[in-house]
């Protein structure tokens, strides 16, 4: 029952993912694909979390918080770098 | 104990809805602006959701779990207004149903002032 | 007041390096004391940003109300962006309009706009001094005050009690 419920909540997350890449491709400008690229990592953070379940091993969590660390690092140098102040 | 992990699922399962919301967002709406208003913060929730369900299904992770909620909570935010606030400093393109910009008339205003003082010494 | 800035750093610290390492064995309470003590006293000598914060009763009872507001509130707005982007006419009305706060620290402005942008509908642009520049998704009139009892009053009551 649990397993069943969370291969169809993983299964929406990767659809979610493949919507976001398709705005990756298709952006208008810089800040559209950064958004995008954005909204994939936040989306990646959970999907790391799934694997936690699925491979059974808790130390997935721990490469959850530090993906989540860079890519907030890395958004926050492409913004500093679009402000001209890096 | 049976009960919790189905909650914890269900939980899950609610927050995947969310990030897809988020994604279909992204697609759907016009400009910067309202692409970062659905598409972030749709996700965060779902983030939020997904990994609450997935912190009651293994309790003994549930530490770990808190502070990558936290940390989510804290750092989402400040990337989004980062990316706002460098894309209005660039001069984005806003949608054409755009009601009101006042963070423009009051960059032009201080502009103005600016550029007035000089010449009035 | 710089002493008490520098003990909420390193509490702050130390429930970080416990959390992650997820148990309580003396090596890992005398190393992360240890760490934690330097890594204060190195990067947080001269910082203010805790200073603000009030520890009475009161205050953490208020944090705790805060807590659920901003809880309601970022499910109710949720919703309402989903309704939103699903309906096939999408109806939005974007714009960026200005509120100001009353808020004087640094840290109560940083989580008054966090708690502003992550409630959907919402989001900060700009913040300069008092005044904070939103883009709303659904402008419902332009007037700065109305504005301000509309998104800030909500979430700064509670603010204001914590923070001053």
């Amino acid at each position: 029952m649990v397993n069943i419920i969370l291969q169809i909540a993983g299964g929406i997350m990767l659809l979610s993912l493949v919507l976001s890449l398709y705005r990756f491709f298709k952006a208008g400008s810089l800040v559209d694909r950064v958004i995008a690229f954005d909204i994939m990592t936040i989306i990646s953070i959970s999907l790391i979390a799934m694997i936690t379940h699925i491979s059974g091993r808790t130390i997935y969590i721990d490469v959850a918080l530090i993906y989540g660390l860079l890519s907030f690092l890395g958004v926050v140098i492409v913004a500093r770098y679009l402000e001209k102040s890096l | 104990m049976e009960t919790i992990e189905i909650i914890g699922a269900f939980i899950t399962l609610i927050g995947s809805v969310f990030l897809l919301l988020g994604s279909i967002g992204l697609i759907r709406m016009p400009d910067v602006f309202t692409r970062i208003q659905a598409g972030t913060k749709a996700s965060t929730l779902g983030t939020l959701l997904s990994l609450f369900g997935l912190g009651l299904i293994y309790l003994d992770i549930a530490g770990k779990i808190f502070l990558l909620i936290v940390f989510i909570l804290i750092t989402n935010p400040v990337s989004s207004h980062m990316l706002a606030r460098a894309a209005h400093y660039i001069g984005i393109k806003k949608a054409d149903i755009t009601v009101v910009d006042k963070l423009s008339t009051f960059r032009k205003n201080e502009q103005n002032n600016e550029t007035q003082k000089p010449e009035a010494k | 007041m710089k002493i008490k800035s520098f003990i909420i750093s390193i509490i702050t610290l130390f429930v970080i390096w416990v959390l992650l390492n997820h148990r309580l064995t003396p090596e890992v309470f005398i190393s992360g004391a240890v760490v934690a003590f330097a890594v204060g006293l190195i990067f947080c000598n001269s910082c203010d940003i805790f200073n603000d914060l009030k520890l009475t009763p009161k205050a953490f009872f208020y944090s705790f109300l805060y807590i659920l507001v901003f809880l309601r509130e970022l499910v109710k707005s949720n919703f309402d962006v989903a309704k939103r982007v699903i309906s096939p006419k999408l109806p939005i009305n974007p714009g960026i309009v200005e509120v100001k706060t009353k808020l004087k620290s640094k840290l109560g402005r940083m989580i008054l706009t966090n708690s502003i942008t992550l409630t959907p509908g919402t989001f900060t642009v700009e913040l300069l001094d008092d005044r904070i520049f939103i883009h709303w998704i659904d402008v419902k009139s332009e007037n700065i005050e109305e504005d301000t009892n509309m998104i800030v009053r909500k979430f700064e009551k509670y603010l204001e009690v914590i923070y001053g």
